[in-house]
């Protein structure tokens, strides 16, 4: 469980984050949708501790995140950030870096860490581009190494920015899937997402920012009823419910 | 028909295999050289006649020759050639800039400084010139880690910022040595570098940093590896990004600044090594650290055996020659990052921007 309470947070002299309150429970993918700037990603990193928060608290699990040292938030929550580094590492060290958090001194990987890392590759079905330098993966492929090297971390709330950026429609769907096997599994999923059809398609509630202020929070249903995605894009979201669910798409 | 898993497990083996050879060669090659390194000079001893005296035989001239003169000089350059590599590999992976070492970005002009400032108050026992140059090199390292976090600084800039910082702490120690007459002939040696002078009480102490430094480093290999790939994704796994920054820079500092208190201002070592060295082990600390140090140490003494030998009985300063050699090579790296994009600032957050394109922003193409 993350609770977000009040949190005020922003970069130099300027308050991005005007007390945001919002919950995300386990089992359920929350995704936080909003025009650009207003707040979705500075919001993660302040639920990660990489920002300083001006005021509130962030609470995970019943204990305050300021009470934890970076290696305890780490093993509760794995991060997927927007922008990444492409290190000259292989994809199979990348994935296992995914294993720090859990390493105590000297600091060195042993085959568990190697199995879980194995398994969250299989997972992302990038077993045989283990050996491949990153340098050499395409940007789709790269992404899925993140995602994997986060499945990895074996953490009980997974907070991702942007994920399916590089990923092609049919990785996004296998990715949708992938997360609501994780909530299914009793995981806090945590998203940023652009793509506001599949942030209405997986997300069990969404919480919609602007201009560092929840304008709404909600169940998929809820926001579309209130016309919340018109009001933030400027375009408007029809539904079509057939035998196999509802089916979203823009009016054009 | 192989399946691409076997195929890649058949290249991951093949990898691995010149990797070991990369290794094991260059430690049999070091050892060659740092064998010549003792046997060759104005009097030149045969291997035979070596394991003598290394076993206490031979006449008295030999062996203060070889005790006094051949085994400080070639642990000297062993150890400053060892030093500045791993501590150019450090630096260039902490800022994220292939073209960082000790010698561009001004870490050994602040060593530099501090000994001439050290000499020049009238300390010149080795641990004082060894401390001195730490503390010249830290300081030098901190305050362009700092400039660059404030400014927001590309990579070019980190590396504009170090040579503006280079030619600062030049004109400093330039200026005190004009001012101090004394001073003078030290720094004409000091500046250009070399190991012809090198006693043990000078050494000595500097090799105690150098162990430690490298020690250091050694077991934090892991960290180092996390830390490469950014802040964000470093902090997320669990690392204390910018406590650990700092003590890469001070490790680094430590083992350049200890290598410059009896080595002078030797250039281009921590530049070219760590890329000459990546090509084979790639960016793994694991495996890039021990093989920088290796192939700096045998760098530097077979530079310093040629630098001996080609005008014998006259003697080239070593710090020229590499000079002569690094040169060209900076400039050959120069012109291969043309067209590389270069405005990702050293923490690898781009200032909010549109993205274009199917590539993952940050900063891959510097370690592509």
């Amino acid at each position: 469980m993350v609770e977000i309470r009040n949190v005020r947070a922003g970069y130099g002299k300027s308050e991005i984050l005007h007390g945001i309150n919002l919950k995300a429970a386990p089992g359920e993918i929350t995704t936080l949708i909003g025009a650009n700037g207003s707040g979705k990603s500075t919001l993660l990193r302040a639920v990660l501790g990489f920002l300083p928060l001006w005021g509130g608290d962030v609470v995970l699990d019943g204990i305050s995140a300021k009470k934890m040292r970076r290696d305890e938030l780490s093993r509760r929550i794995a991060y997927l950030p927007q922008g990444k580094n492409v290190p000259d590492i292989t994809a199979g060290r990348m994935v296992l870096h995914g294993r720090f958090p859990y390493l105590h001194y000297p600091r060195r990987y042993g085959a568990e860490d190697m199995r879980i890392a194995g398994e969250a590759m299989d997972r992302m079905g990038i077993r045989e581009l283990a050996e491949r330098q990153m340098a050499q993966l395409s940007g789709g492929m790269r992404q899925k190494v993140y995602i994997a090297m986060a499945l990895a971390q074996q953490a009980d709330i997974i907070v991702m920015d942007e994920p399916t950026s590089y990923l092609d429609i049919g990785q996004q769907l296998k990715f949708a899937q992938m997360m609501r096997e994780l909530s299914e599994d009793g995981k806090t999923v945590l998203l940023v997402l652009h793509d506001i059809l599949l942030a209405l398609k997986i997300s069990h509630r969404i919480a919609a920012l602007e201009e560092g202020r929840i304008l709404q929070w909600g169940t998929p249903e809820e926001i579309l009823e209130a016309d919340t995605v018109s009001r933030l894009y400027g375009v408007t979201v029809k539904t079509h419910r057939t035998e196999a669910g509802t089916q979203y798409f823009y009016e054009i | 028909m192989k399946d691409k898993g076997m195929k890649n497990r058949e290249y991951a083996e093949k990898k691995e295999y010149g990797r070991k050879f990369f290794f094991w060669g260059g430690t049999a090659l070091c050892l060659a050289v740092a064998a010549f390194s003792l046997c060759l000079g104005n009097i030149h001893f045969s291997p035979a006649q070596l394991a003598g005296l290394l076993q206490g035989g031979g006449d008295r001239v030999s062996r203060s020759i070889l005790i006094y003169a051949r085994i400080p000089r070639t642990l000297a350059a062993l150890s400053a050639g060892a030093a500045l590599a791993v501590s150019g590999a450090v630096l260039q992976n902490v800022l994220a800039n292939r073209l960082a070492s000790p010698g561009i970005i001004g870490v050994n002009a602040g060593a530099g400084l501090g000994v001439t400032l050290c000499c020049g108050a009238g300390m010149l026992s080795g641990p004082a010139v060894s401390c001195a140059a730490f503390a010249g090199s830290l300081l030098t390292v901190l305050v362009i880690f700092l400039f660059s976090r404030r400014a927001r600084a590309s990579r070019t800039t980190v590396i504009l910022s170090g040579v503006a910082m280079n030619s600062i702490l030049n004109a400093v120690c330039e200026s005190i040595t004009v001012l101090d007459t004394d001073l003078a002939m030290l720094s004409i040696d000091f500046r250009v570098g070399g190991f012809s002078s090198v006693s043990y009480p000078r050494l000595l102490p500097a090799l105690g940093l150098i162990a430690l430094g490298m020690a250091g480093l050694f077991t934090l290999c892991n960290e180092l590896d996390v830390l490469t790939l950014g802040d964000e994704t470093a902090q997320g796994v669990g690392l204390a990004a910018g406590r650990y920054r700092m003590i890469f820079l001070a490790l680094s500092a430590l083992l350049a600044g200890a290598a410059v208190s009896f080595a002078g201002l030797l250039g281009f070592v921590g530049l070219i090594v760590p890329h000459f060295v990546r090509r084979f082990t790639g960016n793994e600390s694991r495996r890039l650290l021990p093989m920088c140090a290796i192939a700096g140490a045998g760098f530097v003494t077979f530079c310093d055996l040629v630098s001996r030998l080609v005008f014998a009985p006259h003697e080239l300063p070593v710090g020229i020659l590499m000079s002569v050699a690094g040169g060209p090579v900076f400039l050959f790296l120069l012109l291969r990052r043309r067209g590389v994009h270069d405005s990702v600032p050293i923490d690898g957050k781009r200032k909010r921007r549109k993205r274009s394109g199917g590539e993952v922003s940050g900063d891959g193409d510097e370690h592509g």
